[in-house]
């Protein structure tokens, strides 16, 4: 993450990654793909569901906090590759957990997302790996935690 | 109409079939440039030379995907009232443009919220594998759905 070595990852940092907006064509245009439940694709629908209101699938939430967390670490690389810093390779993920929707996102509702530094472990398996642990959290614009889960990632140790 | 199912439908053990669902590598790219924008994800040839070893789909698609057929399966069948978690996912393998990816979920638990008698809770495990019966992921959580008044 950040384009952070895994020697240069500390836990408890805490990382604001950025902002999306929830606009309807957005919450529609992808619940129809991945989440046709009625209370996801219309207002009428929304309004006698279980939210009281139109509501983006959990998975749109979820792959919000994704999009911002890609569009972070790429500025972040692209910064210290400038600043002449030699960069470690993106690990994959094996999984996540504790996903959370706590409230739901609603239309026009901008979502700010965080990420922040729980554990960090070696892997016996993999010597030039370790693997890094997060909580990660969503808030709407009154500030209220709408979205939370763990996280895992692969990250590279120093050459 | 039909009627839609709800809690007593949800017995423990009781299992639905999930997929077949073909992965086409337009489908990869088209979620990868909208929530995922890293190259192994977006180009054939970052992804053969990457750790994953091809183009492979976003595990926040193939999760995504995953909760599509749970629609098309029952759900959208079901008085379901939303769900707020999801215990764990597991990305066990890349899944690959072409991978047609079939499963099951299982019921694994199911009660009355002691809060709201009139709200079910089912806790369930999913998995999917590909044409060659390698599993690529799996998930469990629960979702809400309505109680009936007897």
């Amino acid at each position: 993450m950040m384009g952070l070595f895994f020697e240069e990852i500390d836990v408890g940092m805490k990382f604001s990654i950025g902002q999306l907006l929830f606009t309807r064509k957005a919450i529609v245009d992808f619940a129809r793909q991945f989440d046709p439940q009625k209370f996801h694709l219309a207002d009428e629908d929304g309004e006698l569901g279980p939210f009281g209101a139109l509501s983006a699938s959990g998975w749109h939430t979820a792959a919000g906090w994704m999009r911002c967390h890609v569009a972070n670490n790429h500025q972040a690389r692209e910064l210290l590759l400038a600043a002449g810093k030699t960069l470690p390779d993106v690990g994959p993920s094996p999984g996540i957990k504790n996903l959370r929707w706590l409230a739901p996102v609603l239309v026009d509702d901008t979502i700010s997302y965080t990420s922040t530094v729980t554990q960090k472990r070696d892997l016996a398996s993999r010597p030039t790996w370790g693997i890094v642990y997060g909580h990660n959290e969503g808030f709407n614009q009154h500030g209220k935690l709408v979205f939370s889960f763990d996280s895992a990632e692969l990250t590279a140790k120093r050459p | 109409m039909q009627r839609k199912l709800t809690y007593i439908d949800f017995q423990v053990g009781r299992t639905f079939v999930l997929g077949p669902h073909t992965l086409t590598a337009e489908d990869i790219v088209a979620f990868a440039r909208a929530f995922d924008p890293q190259d192994f994800h977006l180009d054939e040839a970052a992804g053969k030379s990457s750790v994953l070893g091809g183009l492979a789909a976003s595990g926040w698609h193939t999760s995504a995907l995953l909760w599509r057929m749970i629609c098309d399966a029952f759900l959208l069948e079901t008085a379901s009232l939303g769900s707020n978690g999801i215990d764990e996912v597991k990305w066990l393998k890349p899944v690959f443009a072409g991978d047609v990816l079939a499963g099951t979920l299982e019921i694994v638990g199911a009660r009355i919220s002691s809060r709201k008698p009139d709200v079910g809770i089912v806790n369930f495990r999913a998995g999917l594998s590909d044409q060659q019966g390698t599993e690529k992921i799996s998930m469990s959580g629960h979702f809400f759905v309505k109680v009936l008044a007897p």
